[in-house]
């Protein structure tokens, strides 16, 4: 799904957040929003799932005005930075909670449910831990759950806040090469944020420089290297 | 070597864990509580049975079985089960109010909720007789059209609400705080709507919190005495709630019938505190959980 931000800006009462920001993002894209801390990247992310509303500005999917729709119907699958699994659920029940909470006519049956999640938990190589807690998984195999939960859904595009930030060096390796190939698998349009310079080069597609509340370049990896549009663009992606 | 004399070596060597207290300071520390407990708490339960079994069971069961008495338990009970539900959720909702929503007059509200605990409950009970007594403008619309509320159950429930209101939101606020909203949002992506969200994901996540307040909240509606006795006019057999049949009957030296009564109230208290251990111990692997992650 092609995903275009209009002309969108973002108020927290007197401080700004995003001063308009203009981007499209085409269909089936692997885009990272990089930038240091406080430049809006969440902000902009939450607002494409539903979970913020701009201040000003249109945001649309396939060319259509996606402004005023609800978190619902969005269908955006999201994985937040510390993952929000539901701690008192199992890993199995957590897959399965999105498809349970479909209006009963599109609800899938007992048998559907368990047979998309245990394709889900092979999916993400994790195929025995259903029945456990979050409290009982590794940081990365919670990451792991929390991605198969918003797959599950079916969502129209992936939205991912820092899904490797609590990590280790080499668990965020590894599973920056499952999202890719979850990514190719599923052609899903795919948002992520980072403020790892490194990690946005060698995963995206498209990267978006931001800083402060707005972006100051957009472009491929190897483009960005190339020809940075700012001094803050240079400076950021030398480090 | 045998586990026996490796635990013999152990304590030859007095080996002890850094965050260990010299074992005399242990010890009287620990007689200390038990002292303490023991003078507060344990002897006075004890006196109020032994009082009440001073002649026997016979008696006890005889004075609980009068039709005052009988009358003040279910008053008592009724209160109680109608104050419950009701502040459960009104704490739920001001806590949820708190936590999950940024607006004006927050603060303010924090510190209204916190107004019962520094009220004397006396004073609670007078401002409601000031505001719904037959002498006010409300109260005498009131009693005129039929439903008086001082002197009656609906004032006793209103100054029960009064004084308990709190519990519940106390104790719901701190969790709800440290939990944030990120589950609740993660619930709204996948498609859940509000209601959906609140009884599947908030409500699970805080009912420990909220078992707590409500025993809480439990124990003092049973209890209360003084907001109560300003409302309710003590009329025995009708408005008199166990705490203040307690009260009269002590003060006319019943004192056979008083502490009866009053080992009642106890009791049920350790019912409620026997409830709350029982569901601990029955879900520990649950709450483990919930306070890990
Ligand atoms: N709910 C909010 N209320 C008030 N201000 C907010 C809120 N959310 C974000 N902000 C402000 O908006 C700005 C952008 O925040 P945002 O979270 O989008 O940054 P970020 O790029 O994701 O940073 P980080 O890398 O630290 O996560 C910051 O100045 C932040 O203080
Ligand atoms: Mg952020």
């Amino acid at each position: 799904m092609h995903i275009q931000i209009d002309e969108i800006s973002k108020e927290f009462g007197s401080t700004a957040a995003l001063t308009p920001v203009t981007l499209g993002i085409p269909s089936g894209a692997l885009a990272a929003l990089l930038g240091p801390s406080g430049s809006g990247k969440t902000t902009l992310l939450r607002i494409l799932g539903g979970l913020e509303f701009p201040s000003s500005g249109r945001v649309l999917f396939d060319g259509q005005d996606a402004t005023g729709l609800s978190v619902q119907e969005r269908r955006a699958g999201f994985v937040f930075q510390s993952y929000a699994l539901f701690r008192h659920m199992t890993v199995f029940e957590n897959i399965a909670y999105g498809l349970r909470a479909r209006p009963r006519v599109s609800r899938p049956a007992d048998a559907e449910i368990t047979r998309r999640v245990t394709k889900l938990l092979d999916l993400i190589q994790l195929p025995q831990i259903g029945t456990r807690y979050p409290s009982q998984l590794s940081g990365g195999q919670r990451q792991r759950v929390a991605l198969a939960r918003a797959l599950a859904i079916e969502p129209r595009m992936l939205l991912l806040d820092e899904p490797f930030g609590a990590l280790d060096a080499r668990v965020r390796k590894e599973l920056r090469q499952g999202l890719r190939e979850i990514h190719d698998n599923t052609g899903l349009t795919t948002v992520f944020v980072t403020h790892d310079q490194e990690e946005a080069m060698e995963l995206a597609d498209l990267v978006v420089v931001m800083s402060m509340g707005r972006i100051e370049q957009v472009g491929r990896p190897a483009d960005i290297r190339a020809r940075p549009k700012t001094d803050f663009v240079r400076e950021f992606i030398s480090v | 070597m045998s586990d026996a004399t490796l635990v013999d070596l152990q304590r030859r060597r007095a080996f002890r864990a850094p965050t260990n207290e010299a074992p005399w300071l242990r010890v009287l520390l620990t007689l200390g509580v038990v002292g303490v407990l023991a003078l507060l708490l344990f002897a006075p339960l004890i006196v109020v049975f032994v009082d009440a079994l001073a002649q026997g069971a016979g008696a006890a069961l005889a004075s609980l079985a009068n039709p005052d008495a009988e009358s003040a338990i279910w008053l008592t009970l009724t209160v109680t089960a109608i104050v419950l539900p009701l502040n459960a959720a009104f704490g739920i909702a001001a806590a949820w109010a708190i936590t999950k929503f940024d607006f004006r007059g927050k603060a303010f509200l924090i510190t209204l909720i916190d107004l019962p605990f520094s009220v004397s409950p006396v004073v609670a009970g007078l401002c409601l007789v000031l505001l719904f007594g037959s002498n006010s403008l409300i109260g005498g619309w009131l009693v005129a059209s039929g439903y008086p509320i001082i002197f009656a159950l609906p004032g006793i429930v209103l100054a029960t609400l009064f004084v308990t209101f709190p519990f519940v939101a106390r104790e719901l606020i701190p969790v709800m705080i440290e939990q944030g909203r990120a589950e609740e949002e993660a619930a709204l992506t996948l498609g859940a709507g509000g209601w959906r969200v609140f009884f599947t994901v908030t409500l699970p996540n805080i009912r420990w919190a909220l078992l707590y307040g409500v025993l809480l909240c439990n124990a003092r509606a049973m209890g209360e005495f003084g907001a109560v006795a300003v409302v309710s006019g003590k009329i025995r057999g009708q408005t008199a709630t166990m705490p203040i049949t307690i009260e009269m009957l002590y003060n006319e030296y019943l004192s056979v019938a008083a502490f009866s009564m009053a080992a009642l109230l106890a009791l049920l208290a350790l019912v409620t505190l026997t409830l709350k251990t029982l569901l601990e111990w029955r879900y520990a692997d649950q709450l483990a959980a919930n306070h890990r992650h």
